[in-house]
């Protein structure tokens, strides 16, 4: 029997850089900053003090004020995101295909300010004060649970856990969920809200953000020698995923198709990163997609900007694409969005998405002074309209754990 | 409406995300206002923060309308 395939027929977005798809990847294309100082908390203590935060965010144009009321941050962009990809796709629930729908909407870390906050309230007030929201208002799975119960979902219910290759993983195991045959439409993505005292301070204590404070907006620099940590992002990015035929007989636009998909573990260390482990995602995708290297004009890099992450990450690309990895182009959204953590994969897949959908690289903004040791073409600084058939996106984590998806125009 | 009344309808209306006017003293908060087992613990709560009391477990079990409500905050508060 043939893989099913799998096509993207919907889009989601929120973001530092905008609220819904059509302003974000506006502002993206035109390399606007989403980095600002931190608003949400006093980070006056902090090392660093910016990132990007979601601005404007207004829930009850999604949900009602008690629904909401009842959910982290985290679970309110990640519906968010899920609703408008939904909505995009056009899907309607009937009895017929209700037990074909599924979601595989994860996070990082969870409900980190809802966490904190009860903690407090716990401390000042006892264990009667703790709210009997808590639990479902923080674990991860829940945007996948609250919205299944919201549109009648129910087919294949799962949250991955996977660090800052949450989303990526998350949108890879749900096109296998179509191909395998349980499910012949997944809602899937990534989401995070970890702008909060611990997360920040968790972040900065491990050394790895940007104490770039005096100049938020040039803070996320990937590739550029200067770059000195990632800067903290939030928000969720979700796809629809479709089983070709359903997607076609329905007369469903379709952005790309998902061709590959690719996993490896580092086994070498908890934080840093290791070249032969992101080698392995992006071979083991090329492979699942039947594809060779030479056929890959785009890559979204995970591109955080730390000093480490991106020279490994130029090596590894080499490694895998061979003397092809000099013709790619390989931009990071990261450069205007912050890193998202466990949202970073589901937003940039919808960025990688919309590159082929448009033709066009967006910027990698704040490359002013190009490191020697990262020489590939990174699209610095201005968009560039691109033919692009064949798009790869990248995601790693904390603890070695890297995910590779290929998407191809169709 | 007495202001105690006023008050509790006002908490019950914010908790449960009914329509103040579909708060009425008899209005049952599962059967009436859509309540679940987490709602009516999270409402109790909320009493018991906006009246500055505590409702014991065994108290709180028996409290199932808005006028049961009224009347535990009347026959309990100074």
């Amino acid at each position: 029997m043939s893989k099913r395939r799998v096509v993207v027929t919907g889009l989601g977005v929120v973001s530092p850089v905008g609220i819904g798809v059509q302003t974000s990847w506006a502002n993206l294309v035109a390399g606007q900053s989403g980095i600002t100082n931190i608003t949400k908390f006093d980070a006056t203590p902090f090392a660093s003090q910016i990132a990007g935060e979601v601005k404007g965010f207004d829930v009850s144009q999604y949900l009602p004020a008690k629904e909401a009321r009842r959910m982290d941050t985290f679970i309110q962009y990640g519906m968010a995101a899920a609703i408008e990809a939904v909505k995009d796709a056009g899907i309607e629930v009937t009895e017929e295909n209700a037990e074909r729908i599924g979601v595989s909407i994860g996070s990082g870390i969870g409900g980190l300010q809802l966490i904190e906050d009860t903690d407090t309230i716990y401390h000042e007030s006892g264990p009667r004060k703790i709210s009997p929201f808590f639990i479902p208002g923080t674990i991860i799975n829940m945007i996948s649970g609250n919205l299944s119960i919201m549109y009648g979902f129910k087919g294949p219910n799962v949250a991955i856990v996977t660090a800052c290759t949450t989303g990526t993983h998350s949108i890879g195991d749900a096109a296998r969920m179509i191909e395998y045959g349980d499910a012949d439409i997944m809602v899937a993505g990534g989401a995070e809200a970890p702008i909060t005292e611990l997360g920040v301070g968790g972040f900065a204590a491990a050394r790895a953000l940007s104490t770039r404070n005096d100049d938020p907006a040039t803070a996320s620099r990937p590739w550029d020698a200067d770059r000195d940590g990632f800067v903290i992002g939030e928000g969720a990015g979700v796809v629809v995923l479709e089983e070709y035929e359903s997607a076609k007989k329905r007369g469903a636009r379709i952005y790309a198709e998902v061709v590959g998909y690719g996993m490896s573990a580092d086994a070498y260390h908890m934080t840093a990163p290791s070249m032969d482990g992101p080698r392995r995602a992006v071979v083991n995708a090329l492979k699942n997609a039947g594809l060779n290297p030479d056929q890959v004009q785009f890559v979204n890099a995970h591109g955080t900007s730390t000093p480490l992450g991106d020279v490994n990450e130029t090596g590894a690309i080499k490694a895998a694409f061979g003397d092809h990895a000099k013709r790619l182009v390989v931009n990071s959204t990261k450069s205007m969005t912050g890193h998202l953590l466990g949202g970073a994969g589901g937003l940039e897949s919808v960025f990688t998405i919309l590159s082929l959908y448009h033709q066009v690289s967006p910027p990698t903004i704040n490359i002013f002074n190009q490191d020697p040791e990262c020489d590939l073409d990174y699209c610095a600084n201005e968009a560039r309209d691109l033919k692009i058939d064949v798009a790869v996106k990248n995601n790693f984590g904390f603890g070695g754990t890297n995910g590779s998806l290929v998407f191809r125009k169709v | 409406m007495s202001d105690i009344e006023q008050r509790v309808k006002k908490i019950v209306s914010e908790q449960l995300g009914a329509n103040e006017a579909d708060v009425k003293n008899e209005s049952s908060f599962v059967d009436d206002l859509g309540a679940d087992s987490l709602d009516t613990v999270e409402l109790v709560m909320a009493l018991e923060e906006e009246f500055d009391c505590e409702i014991p477990d065994e108290e709180a079990e028996k409290i199932t309308t808005v006028q049961q409500a009224i009347d535990y905050v009347n026959a309990n508060l100074k």
